[in-house]
């Protein structure tokens, strides 16, 4: 079969204008705007990126918003593997409210994450003070940050892996237990190995968003400048300064970043499908 | 162990019994004790981490009484906020339907060379950082934008303006109803339409009859989300709103005016409305998955591939 | 163990493994109790119906991975673990494919690898759960020869399931049919297709027919004619069915032995095979066609029963 007709042969009508309105309004409102600032940012250079990605305070705000998410992502991805394996494989009472809850950080309005998680962080709040006595500040270092970062990107390692295991085949268990694999061995051998890769690509992808997130992170911050000033906060200082310079580099830096990442995921699943014929 | 015979005495009848079921759990399943450590923990991380936050909004918003609570709404520019969140996702959320559904229809119902990298393409928004969403639209139309002197000799506000927060929404929400669509008609196929094609209907009747109805639940399911967010979306309004009170600040916004302002009480009562949407949404969202799961294809997050 | 889908012979090889237990009796490997040894302990060799191979391990891990999996004062050396590896690809043909995924393997193949997976740990008896089952006939058959050869070269204890009556035959010293959770024969090969010991075995192992007759002066009668066949001894009288194979027929001519008429003939991979309707009867009987006889539909021919296989009626 040719695909040298575009579209392929077919006798469903409306190709032609489905597919133009797609590309029309995908064009206005993601390429032309994403466009913009790809170009603005060619107009700094590589020079002009570097130069300001290399400001002392810049890169303060990059290392911290890279290492915190780097931690709460993976971090979410170890609980994320623990509360998928229990909702999919233990019965409890109440397991599809938590099951429904899992989706709570996508769901919530991530301002309204944010002022509750530093309410609960704070000195005076019902975790914090927990800490206070003992000199441990949460709400307002990097401490916080992380904490709003394990918030956001709990569900991404939940989600990639639940229907995985929810399709592992029992024999291979049994399998496993008549060579005379105790159950740990075998979770760790048979059970864990497969999902790797989905693991992985939820980990990429709770680190994409979490580098980027704004909202939940804000309140809880404290917005040091140095200590805990998150990159995505510093672009919008550059904007309300009119430096739509110094905000399209960060912001370049870190779509470059993200992009990266999201290509990373695509090499993990075709690596995954060629070898071991599953994703 | 060498006296085993295979008679066996009445008394050790609940022992064997005991004997059994312990093995019987370890062929498939952990130890009990390895199980409740696991759930243990797995509740306690949901707890500290999603319901404690959740629960402490309401419990904020109400720790002074109804009266406080309500009053915060009696405010003008609370008022404000709440009908200028409701207009941005009435105008976004339609929006990102109709190209959803062209998009998803171009897509799943016709082969054509570089259909992966479109779907890519549609993805994009959900990878880059709601900052940089708002971003984007002021290099394009801000002051010193791309559009900007254009946009001032003509008197046209965008930026700091409704159109710039509509536009901005519409950028965040963009995937939310496509990506629930493509992967179902891509799992449904052409055969309901082509039934319907070679019985003389229309192509616009077959949609309407045929394609609909086998759609619907994902389309509401991805509408659901698509508001949800619309709503809730903070980052990229709050690059383009300007934060002026009254008049582009939407809840999310205006919730961060009062937080900084120490009106605490009336950021949570605020918040709560906020968060009380999202449960109705996550309260759906689970109705449609258990009542018509298999209607709905593709059920991962929304980051997921 | 031989017996239809949902006969019961899974879930006893199964509590055999101690996949699954038993409410009640016991489970004696040789002279040892095993009731109460789990799975581990059991040592047995399971090869399951879909390989459950290990799809993120080579041919050569999935194989060694019972040995791995031993705690460590049990664990041979890693260069033996390795030499008995390739003992064990060079057993079941797969050499060169140490190295290969699952995925990259064809159905026999992965079946290949599964058995000398759950052979590497020296197994006390070796179970196979329908192991041919998901394999297209002409590699059902090769495979089948193959197992015996590995059987008797190895000398394992191996139980075998099938709903495969050939199968069954044909590789079994001793065969076990099951029937709704029950054993209704266990003997060799010959006992059960000679010695039937219930007309469900009877039944089970190739096509018969089933016709009432009665029995009385030592004397088999078919719609009131008596039929020119021994009544097997311990026959007691009255009414009884008589189960007709179709290689257990002889052709005779027309007026003698049981009169009926030819109703269909057709070609079949081993010889011809007819329906003849039966004089007395509305019943269709088949009956095997010898080579060179000139059937036609409609020919008036008589049949001779060589064996009255009897089982009291209802």
């Amino acid at each position: 079969m040719s695909l040298s007709r575009f579209p392929a042969p077919s006798v469903i009508p409306g190709f032609g204008f489905a597919f133009g309105y797609t590309i029309l309004y995908l064009g206005l409102i993601v390429l032309i705007p994403l466009g913009g600032l790809i170009l603005r940012a060619s107009d700094i250079g590589l020079a002009g990126l570097w130069a300001v990605a290399t400001n002392e305070r810049v890169a303060a705000a990059l290392k911290l918003s890279f290492g915190t998410s780097a931690l709460a992502a993976t971090f979410s991805a170890v609980f994320g593997l623990v509360i998928a394996w229990v909702l999919t494989r233990y019965r409890f009472p109440g397991r599809r409210l938590l099951d429904a809850a899992v989706d709570l950080p996508f769901a919530l309005p991530t301002a309204v994450a944010g002022i509750a998680l530093s309410a609960i962080y704070a000195q005076n709040g019902v975790i914090g003070s927990l800490f206070a006595p003992y000199g441990i500040r949460i709400a307002y270092t990097p401490i916080g940050i992380f904490i709003a970062l394990v918030f956001v990107s709990i569900p991404f390692t939940v989600r990639m892996v639940q229907p995985l295991i929810a399709e592992i085949d029992r024999e291979l268990e049994e399998a496993s237990a008549t060579l005379g694999a105790r159950r740990g061995q075998t979770v760790w051998r048979v059970l864990l190995p497969p999902l790797i890769p989905a693991i992985l690509t939820g980990l990429a992808l709770a680190f994409a968003r979490a580098v980027g997130e704004y909202g939940s992170v804000i309140f809880i911050a404290g917005n040091l400048p140095y200590v805990s000033e998150i990159a995505p906060l510093l672009i919008v200082i550059k904007l309300e300064e009119f430096d739509y310079t110094g905000a399209t580099a960060i912001a370049t830096v870190m779509l470059m970043i993200s992009f990266s990442v999201l290509l990373l995921i695509n090499l993990i699943q075709a690596w995954s499908r060629k070898r071991f014929g599953y994703v | 162990m060498s006296e085993h015979v295979p008679s066996t005495a009445q008394a050790s009848q609940a022992e064997r019994a005991a004997a059994q079921e312990t093995l019987r759990h370890s062929v498939t399943t952990e130890a009990p004790w390895v199980r409740g450590v696991t759930l243990a923990i797995a509740l306690a991380f949901l707890g500290l981490f999603l319901i404690l936050p959740l629960v402490t909004v309401f419990l904020e918003a109400f720790k002074r009484g109804v009266g406080v609570y309500l009053s915060a709404f009696a405010e003008p520019d609370a008022q404000h906020a709440i009908k200028l969140t409701l207009l941005v996702a009435a105008i976004a959320v339609p929006l990102n339907l109709v190209f959803g559904v062209a998009a998803s229809w171009a897509i799943a119902k016709f082969r054509f060379p570089g259909k992966s990298f479109l779907v890519t393409l549609i993805d994009l928004p959900f990878s880059v950082s709601p900052v940089v969403s708002g971003l984007v639209f002021v290099l394009l139309f801000g002051a010193q934008g791309y559009f900007g002197s254009f946009l001032k000799e003509h008197n046209i506000q965008i930026i700091f303006a409704l159109p710039g927060i509509v536009i901005a929404t519409v950028f965040v929400t963009f995937p939310f109803v496509a990506r629930e669509l493509i992967p179902l008609m891509q799992e449904q196929g052409n055969t309901d339409e082509e039934a319907a094609l070679s019985l003389g209907a229309s192509g616009f009747t077959a949609f309407l009859t045929v394609t609909l109805p086998n759609i619907r639940w994902a389309l509401l399911y991805g509408v659901l989300l698509c508001n949800a967010r619309a709503m809730g979306e903070f980052g990229a309004v709050a690059v383009v709103s300007g934060h002026i009170r009254g008049v582009t600040n939407t809840m999310p916004l205006h919730i961060e005016i009062l937080y900084n302002e120490y009106n605490i009480t009336a950021a949570f009562a605020v918040a709560s409305l906020l968060a009380f949407l999202a449960l109705l949404t996550l309260a759906a969202k689970s109705f449609l998955e258990w009542r018509f799961g298999h209607a709905l294809a593709g059920r991962g997050g929304h980051g997921g591939h | 163990m031989l017996g239809p889908s949902g006969s019961g012979k899974t879930t006893l090889l199964r509590i055999i493994a101690g996949l699954e237990f038993a409410t009640e009796g016991s489970v004696f490997f040789g002279a040892e109790d095993a009731t109460h040894l789990s799975v581990q302990q059991r040592r047995v060799g399971f090869v399951f119906q879909h390989y459950a191979l290990f799809k993120h391990l080579t041919v050569a891990d999935n194989i060694a991975y019972g040995l791995k999996v031993r705690p460590r004062r049990e664990r041979p050396p890693a260069a033996a673990i390795k030499r008995r590896v390739e003992e064990l690809i060079d057993l079941v043909q797969l050499n060169d494919l140490g190295r290969r995924y699952p995925a990259q393997l064809s159905g026999g193949q992965r079946q290949r690898v599964a058995l000398a997976r759950a052979l590497a740990v020296e197994p006390r008896v070796l179970l196979l759960d329908e192991p041919f089952g998901a394999l297209d006939a002409k590699v059902r058959k090769d495979l089948r020869r193959w197992l015996r050869e590995i059987h008797d070269r190895t000398g394992h204890t191996t139980i075998f399931v099938t709903h495969d009556q050939d199968e069954a035959l044909e590789l079994a010293d001793r065969v076990a049919i099951l029937s709704n959770g029950r054993l209704e024969q266990v003997g060799t090969p010959d006992e059960v297709y000679e010695n039937p010991a219930s007309p469900f075995v009877l039944s089970f192992l190739g096509d018969t027919a089933r016709l009432p007759v009665e029995v009385r002066d030592d004397k088999v009668f078919l719609a009131g004619e008596a039929l020119d066949v021994a009544v097997p001894p311990g026959t007691g009288p009255g009414k009884h069915d008589i189960y007709l194979r179709p290689n257990e027929l002889t052709l005779t001519e027309a007026g003698t032995g049981v009169p009926g008429i030819i109703a269909s003939v057709r070609r079949t991979v081993n010889g011809r095979r007819a329906e003849v309707r039966v004089a007395f009867s509305d019943k269709l009987i088949e009956l095997d066609v010898p080579p060179g006889a000139d059937l036609n539909v409609s020919d008036r021919i008589g049949l001779k029963v060589q064996q009255a296989r009897l089982f009291p009626s209802g």
